[in-house]
């Protein structure tokens, strides 16, 4: 008590005194980022989470088939998608890094899918697969003589699709930061290793890997981070169909949102939680040091 | 000259090997989106790879604004360009103060705002869209440019403080202090000094937003309704909403819609390969 007593015995400077001038500047210019963050950032999130509050909500998005069906639609896009995506990124990094002319035009055209706006190229693949008219099945027809599927009908191959849209759209990027990994690796430890008569799969396994499995680890989180707000690649490939099969959870927070079922909305994405908290806080973890 | 062994020839047949399949994978759609700007609407749906009779015609319709899905085409473009442009100005405004602050001024309280604006880019942006969407509504933005452009200054400054900061960290605390001995003010100090020595990172910043903003299509679709007002990208998937689409036409306003993007990325490479995707992820 006789300390706190003593504390308020001494009167505080004024807020100004004990700022210097930088500093002042400091928090204003910090302050339209701030006022952006709490008028765009944190009043959104918390106006979501107070709209997802009631438990009878989350009864309805259970009974409600077309999430269980989106909830599994999104692991398999993560954990199948992204890591199929990864793996081919970590080996066309290798094939790219290789000293040839050929290679280094072929790494600019290889950018173009990263570069374009997906819309336009996700609705052109979208027609390529028209049952119909789309040129994938004139080709099938003039080799076979068959008809073609029809393959934005089947939701299994209608997701995979999807998920082939989506690595084809971002498969450059990850090569192209997974390329900046190898290059850092000294080529010293590569020409020791052929002196030692190391294979090619040797090489990878105690050279290239140890020095590039963080590096992929975080990128492959990063992606399933970003992946899960992935709207474009469904929506715009089957629009979540056929019979809403092929949702997602990114789509799926949509479709509700558009059927006034603002409560589902949020809801599902609260249920998303649990598996996305984790991934930010270590990535969180990784980024701010 | 050496004649190659037949090892280096395996090397090589290896290469291609490779090579060949990842150039059809890459561009296929997009030759695809091509191929149906530049043929005339009997031999886009025919299935060829090469139209017999290769025609501008679809992009004189486009640009003489000659079909229903076309008719307010000059209006989205610009509403496109005004956004993309609006929210790079912002992004740059928001993300170099804010970066300036934390990284040089040390201000109270910058830490943690950095960690709030990681925090922010983590969150994936199909989420922050359902709550976004009701947020606007209450400020009574909805269908207003503004809305669309607030949304994409929220999502690109993030990226662009966490870059902005990473790269004014790399510059001697030196400078600032010579500065200030010469009697410069922390405004001088910003505008004299630090945004000139920022300027490689500020591009690719400004770049970012841009690009962000032109091709974004889902806070675009749900913020914006109106025919006039909407962005390209959201003119395009209205297309999808007729049965009989006009396919060779959407190809083509996608294709123009495609190209500005492109041809910035490609100009500013030196700048996104270096100022981005090296500052992307940390290892």
């Amino acid at each position: 008590m006789a300390i706190t007593l003593s504390d308020h015995a001494i009167p505080r400077p004024p807020l100004s005194a004990r700022l210097s001038t930088p500093q002042v500047w400091g928090i204003l210019l910090l302050a339209p980022y701030l006022l952006v963050f709490l008028a765009f950032v944190l009043y959104p999130v918390g106006y979501g989470l107070w709209l997802a509050r009631h438990p009878q909500s989350y009864v309805e998005l259970y009974n409600d088939p077309i999430f269980a069906r989106a909830a599994v639609n999104t692991l398999i896009f993560l954990v199948i998608g992204i890591n199929v995506k990864m793996l081919i990124a970590l080996f066309l990094s290798g094939f790219f890094v290789q000293q040839r002319a050929w290679i280094r035009w072929l790494s600019v055209l290889f950018i173009l899918p990263w570069a374009v706006p997906s819309i336009p190229t996700i609705l052109s693949v979208r027609f390529m697969l028209n049952p119909e008219w789309g040129v994938v099945n004139h080709i099938i027809f003039s080799l076979t003589g068959d008809d073609g599927p029809n393959w934005l009908n089947d939701p299994t191959v209608a997701l995979t699709m999807a998920i082939g849209v989506h690595i084809w759209k971002s498969l450059p990027f990850w090569t192209l930061i997974l390329m900046t990994g190898r290059l850092a690796i000294s080529n010293d430890l590569f020409e020791a290793a052929a002196v030692d008569g190391a294979s090619f799969w040797q090489k990878f396994r105690y050279i290239t890997w140890p020095s590039m499995q963080t590096l992929y680890i975080t990128c492959t989180l990063l992606s399933m981070i970003w992946t899960l707000g992935d709207f474009n690649s469904v929506y715009l490939l089957t629009g979540g169909g056929p019979a809403d099969l092929t949702h997602v959870l990114s789509t799926l927070g949509i479709r509700y949102l558009r059927l006034d079922q603002l409560n589902l909305a949020m809801a599902s994405i609260v249920c998303a939680l649990p598996l996305v908290l984790p991934l930010v806080y270590f990535m969180m973890k990784r980024l701010s040091r | 000259m050496k004649l190659p062994t037949l090892r280096e020839i395996g090397t090589e047949a290896k290469l291609l090997l490779i090579g060949i399949p990842v150039l059809i994978w890459t561009l296929v759609p997009i030759y695809h989106m091509f191929l149906f700007a530049i043929s005339p609407k009997e031999d886009a749906f025919s299935g060829k790879l090469w139209p017999d009779h290769p025609t501008l015609h679809n992009f004189e319709i486009v640009f003489r604004q000659q079909h229903y899905f076309l008719r307010d085409f000059w209006m989205q473009f610009g509403n496109s360009t005004v956004i993309a442009l609006a929210t790079g100005a912002l992004t740059l405004f928001i993300a170099t103060t804010a970066a300036f602050s934390i990284s040089r001024l040390r201000a109270p309280g910058g830490r943690a705002m950095m960690n709030l604006a990681l925090f922010t880019y983590f969150i994936p942006a199909a989420f922050l869209a359902v709550p976004m969407y009701r947020t606007m509504g209450n400020y009574g933005l909805l269908n207003s440019h503004w809305s669309l452009i607030l949304a994409m200054v929220t999502i690109a400054s993030p990226y662009a403080i966490w870059v902005l900061k990473q790269a004014s960290d790399k510059l001697p605390v030196e400078l600032d202090e010579a500065a200030t001995m010469d009697g410069a003010t922390t405004l001088q100090l910003f505008r004299l000094v630090y945004v000139p020595l920022m300027m490689p990172s500020l591009v690719a910043v400004g770049t970012y937003a841009i690009l962000l903003a032109w091709n974004e299509y889902l806070y675009a679709f749900l913020l914006l309704s109106k025919d006039t007002d909407i962005t390209l990208p959201v003119a395009l998937g209205n297309f999808l909403a007729a049965d009989d689409s006009p396919w060779e036409l959407l190809m083509t306003t996608g294709f123009i819609y495609a190209l500005p993007p492109a041809a910035i990325y490609y100009a500013f490479r030196r700048y996104m390969v270096g100022g981005l995707t090296a500052g992307a992820v940390k290892s």
